[in-house]
């Protein structure tokens, strides 16, 4: 009992505070985006009766995350590292096909999806590695070790051919940057992602190679006192850029799938194919933007009633709460999750060691990527990937999964002190 | 060494959260056009146009009804590549017409008067018959679609001016109407019947809420049809028309411009109304409305021009009728009157000297009514002949519009013309402030002058007559829907200022200009009495109006009836003889006297 009443006073409760609101809201849309009329919000045979069960079993989960001794996280990172691997090396062999991807093991009459627990699973396995005594980010060798653990999912969820999600991990590299790394690789990063749609926009490559020469030039002359070691990294960087250039025909033809050539497209000129690759952007922009200021009212949204967005429940639930909240629902929203995020960073700095303070930063990521690419990719900003608004999408696996990497948080912030009392 | 590496964080979190509130203030609360798209975008209005009421004749008989019809609609997103020599066989179009089509779409598109993604009227007005050779082909070309409305049908070519036309709404009707009942591409009642009553007609669009799929194909209706509206058939209208007589009216009439009116006079319906020339009502639906339309309004013999209503002429002598009785409610004479027939004053025609007032009507003496006139203006109530004048006048004028004259009657067709019946206050306007008196005015005793009537009023006339000092505004239709009524208006009787037992001079007169006057030959029936009075409109320097008047029979009038008959010569022949010819079809069935008709349809009238 000493122990619960600790963990309640010292939990973080505006974290929770949010949770609970986001998780609730989410509930609510989730029901109006399957509305029928002769059943009610607890009707278990509708998608807001299921996800009713998914919040009864994470309050369960949240119980259990805070009652588990704090030091088994740490302590086990590795070994639940390896064990979500394993599963999702499973999946692709013994995985029920939903939807025309092997992503799901059956438990019963409810699939799992590992790769929604590979997540948090890999956060404390990262944490645990750049927490442990000697490691040194300027260290090749660990860096290296450190892009194979998020190689090593990736690799695993692609097989299942869940782009999305297999993208999420990228978002790791924000944590090592926040945890000493060079920065270059993101900007390198950012750049190619830049010049990649440029290209595509841009008729012309001769005009991108002459703005990358002259961009090259301009840092040149600025580093002109700089180490040789420092212009070389310059133009690897531009190199690789004009490579970019190049090979954009060759990636965009041949690696990428054609429906993810045409979401690209989309995104770059929205009119093209509206009834096709764009239809989802098209409706999910209709449907937000016919919210208005106001929005409709719950369960008055016409487009979400005529279920005009696919799968609105699940990845486009913002445009439930576009439509029937509007401008100011949006406002509301996008300030949660920017208050969560920021909270998330809060606690993660306040942590007295690493381990913990990079698992934060490794939640924080996380919820950024996803709020950010499920927003982005409904109002048109970013290609269609099917990756889940954290608290507000219909499923159990992503709710359970999120619920599971901030209550590991908020266990190891109740016990910060704790760390302390141990060193 | 990662001092700030924090803030940069921090910030780009708030920064793209930043960037999202932009981005949705932008699209939800800036751009209107995902509002619009919206309704556009998840639910097709289907438009379910109402059927138009039917208009049947006084027997049941069947004169409108409707037809199907059938407008090709495109829907833009869906249009897939086809073959369009192919779609110019089916639609039977050449290679321009089609581009033309699409040039005329594409433009409404960029009007915004039209969108991708709602049906648009891409050919209309394909009868059955086309329809036939489209259905089978229709499937080879995505994105377009039959839709079926309903268009105006004529059971007879008869009374095409009284009954209107329809078609579809302007641009300039579609602003006036304020109350939103109409939309682009609804048909509306142009003229006749089909304007007048377009209310009760017109019925009540329906609309229907067709769901999409995410392909934009309609998978059904929205919610069950629970949104849906029945469209409101129209009420139907029985008319007034006796199809039979009108039939007749315009074959009596065929080749010659004027009109026959023919009333009941003790319910003003109107059982006939005839306009020469006419046109055939079915050129003005289908898909040739707009060259048709074209074709009969640049006609020189002006085919839209209703001349019951419209045409004004000045009375002639039929107008001594009203004269004759207006005198005797004014006591200035007495049926025994006889007054010199004077030709040195005004001219005259036939064998009289010194006739009775009976007499006088009989033989059209105009000497006589030039002096009944000046006994009514100048009866010596002001010592000054000018104010005496206008004193008389002004009575006369009071008198004369109790008849219907000088005012549009209210029958309920548009664009009725009212007439004249000179007051004061016109000779004030028309002799410009100088004085006038008698003399000056006097052509007025006999129909000619300022007067001017339209044949409606003269029918109207002849029914007050045969009523014996009332009338009932003459009407087309006498039933609306299952009411079994007329407009209320069409309910009430108007009392002429003559008292009824001054019309017995005039029933009497009448009925001698049949039998011994002007009339006699063409207009007179072995077992009916007829009344009735010629009139000869002068018209220099082209041949006169035939003009006649007529009831019958004489002590139970079932039928009044205004014949005009433009450049044929003297009442007595054209006009009587149709007159007569209709009294008889009407009464009878039909005409025992051949040698009439065949006279009639000659259309020799001048010899």
């Amino acid at each position: 009992m000493r122990r619960i009443e600790i963990i309640s006073h010292k939990v973080d409760w505006v974290t929770v505070l949010i949770y609970g609101i986001m998780v609730l809201w989410g509930w609510l849309n989730i029901y109006s985006a399957s509305y029928d009329e002769n059943q009610s919000i607890i009707d278990l045979s509708i998608n807001s009766g299921k996800q009713m069960m998914f919040i009864i079993i994470s309050f369960i989960l949240i119980m259990a995350i805070l009652i588990i001794d704090m030091r088994f996280y740490e302590t086990f990172a590795y070994v639940i590292y390896g064990a979500i691997l394993f599963l999702l090396l499973l999946v692709p062999f013994i995985g029920k096909e939903v939807g025309g991807n092997r992503a799901w093991l059956g438990v019963g009459s409810f699939g799992v999806q590992p790769s929604e627990f590979a997540k948090f699973a890999t956060a404390l396995a990262l944490a645990k590695y750049i927490g442990s005594v000697g490691f040194r980010m300027d260290n090749l060798r660990n860096q290296a070790i450190l892009f194979a653990m998020i190689g090593a999912p990736i690799l695993l969820i692609l097989m299942q051919k869940d782009y999305g999600t297999a993208m999420v991990f990228i978002v790791f590299i924000v944590v090592f940057y926040r945890e000493g790394m060079s920065p270059f690789l993101i900007l390198v990063g950012l750049g190619v992602a830049i010049i990649f749609i440029l290209t595509l926009l841009v008729e012309n490559n001769w005009f991108l190679y002459g703005i990358i020469a002259g961009a090259w030039a301009i840092v040149i002359f600025f580093n002109r006192r700089k180490k040789f070691k420092r212009w070389a990294i310059i133009t690897l960087g531009a190199l690789v850029l004009a490579g970019t250039i190049t090979s954009v025909e060759f990636i965009f033809n041949n690696l990428l799938e054609p429906h993810h050539q045409k979401r690209v497209m989309v995104l770059i000129n929205p009119e093209l194919d509206q009834l096709g690759a764009g239809y989802h952007v098209y409706q999910s922009k209709v449907a937000i933007g016919s919210g208005g200021f106001l929005g409709k009212g719950f369960l008055d949204g016409e487009q979400t009633k005529l279920k005009f967005v696919p799968e609105q429940y699940t990845d486009f639930i913002f445009c439930t709460i576009g439509e029937e909240q509007g401008w100011i629902g949006s406002l509301f929203i996008v300030s949660l999750f920017v208050t969560l995020l920021l909270r998330v960073i809060f606690l993660a700095e306040r942590q007295k060691n690493k381990f913990a303070r990079v698992y934060g930063y490794s939640v924080a990521c996380i919820f950024f990527f996803h709020f950010a690419t499920n927003i982005a990719m409904t109002i048109g900003l970013f290609p269609v990937i099917g990756i889940p608004l954290p608290f507000f999408s219909y499923g159990g696996s992503s709710l359970l999964g999120f619920t599971v990497l901030l209550f590991i948080l908020l266990k190891l912030d109740a016990h910060r002190m704790h760390v302390l009392q141990r060193i | 060494m990662n001092e700030g590496r924090k803030e940069i964080i921090q910030i780009v979190f708030v920064l793209i959260g930043v960037i999202f509130l932009g981005k949705l203030f932008f699209i939800q609360v800036l751009e209107d056009s995902y509002k619009n798209l919206a309704a556009v975008n998840a639910i097709r209005e289907e438009p379910q146009f109402p059927v138009r009421g039917l208009i049947k004749d006084r027997n049941g008989k069947l004169i409108v009804y409707n037809n199907p019809e059938y407008d090709l609609m495109i829907i833009l997103r869906e249009v897939e590549r086809f073959d369009s020599t192919q779609f110019c066989n089916v639609f039977e179009i050449d290679s321009l017409q089609l581009r033309g089509f699409f040039k005329a779409f594409l433009a409404e598109i960029k009007n915004k008067k039209a969108n991708e993604l709602q049906p648009y009227p891409f050919i209309q007005k394909l009868s059955n018959y086309d329809l036939a050779k489209i259905q089978d082909n229709i499937d080879e070309f995505p994105g377009f679609f039959i839709q079926a409305r309903s268009t105006r049908a004529y059971a007879s070519k008869a009374a095409a001016n009284a009954l209107g036309y329809v078609s579809e709404i302007s641009k300039g009707q579609l602003e006036k109407d304020k109350s939103g009942t109409y939309r682009q591409r609804d048909y509306i009642g142009q003229s006749g019947i089909e304007s007048y009553y377009e209310e009760y007609l017109r019925g009540k669009r329906g609309v229907k809420y067709l769901m999409r799929n995410k392909d934009g194909v309609v998978k059904g209706s929205y919610e069950d049809g629970r949104y849906d509206v029945q469209s409101l058939p129209g009420q139907d209208l029985i008319s007034t028309i006796d199809l039979d007589l009108q039939e007749y009216g315009e074959f009596l009439l065929n080749g010659k411009a004027g009109s026959i009116i023919a009333i009941e006079p003790a319910t003003g319906e109107i059982l006939a109304m005839v306009s020469g020339p006419s046109y055939d009502p079915t050129l003005l639906t289908g898909k040739h409305y707009s060259s048709n339309f074209v074709l009969i309004s640049n006609d020189t013999l002006k085919p839209l021009f209703n001349r019951p209503l419209m045409a004004q002429y000045r009375p002639g002598s039929i107008f001594k009728i009203a004269q004759a009785m207006v005198a005797l409610q004014e006591g200035v004479i007495k049926p025994e009157t006889r007054i010199r027939c004077d030709r040195s004053l005004i001219d005259c025609h036939g064998p009289h000297t010194n006739e009775d007032l009976r007499g006088a009507i009989t033989n059209s003496c105009n000497p006589y009514f030039r002096d009944v006139l000046r006994r009514m203006l100048n009866k010596g109530k002001s010592d000054s002949p000018f104010d005496d004048t206008r004193i008389g006048l002004e009575e006369w004028t009071g008198h004369m519009r109790s008849f219907g004259f000088g005012k549009a009657l209210g029958i309920d067709l548009p664009n009725e013309k009212g007439g004249l019946v000179p007051s004061p206050a016109y000779y004030d306007r028309a002799y410009g402030g100088r004085p006038w008196k008698f003399s000056n005015i006097y052509s007025i005793a006999i129909g000619e002058g300022e007067n001017l009537v339209v044949p409606l009023q003269m029918a109207n006339f002849a029914a007050t007559v045969a009523n014996k000092g009332f009338y009932y505004t003459p009407h087309l239709v006498k039933s609306i829907g299952n009411s079994g009524k007329p407009l209320p208006v069409y309910m009430e009787r108007h009392y002429t200022t003559i008292d009824s037992v001054n019309f017995r001079v005039a029933r009497d007169a009448m009925q001698r200009v049949v039998e011994e006057g002007t009339g006699q030959y063409r207009a007179k029936l072995k077992d009916i009495i007829v009344c009735g009075k010629t009139g000869t409109v002068q018209n220099e320097p082209r041949p006169d109006h035939s003009v006649f008047i007529a009831f019958a029979p004489k002590n139970n009038p079932q039928i009044a009836v205004s014949v005009y008959v433009e450049f044929s010569g003297q009442g007595g022949r054209a006009a009587a003889s149709i007159a007569s010819l209709m009294i008889e079809k009407y009464l009878l069935g039909g005409t025992q006297r051949k040698n009439i008709e065949d006279y009639v349809l000659r259309g020799k009238f001048l010899d």
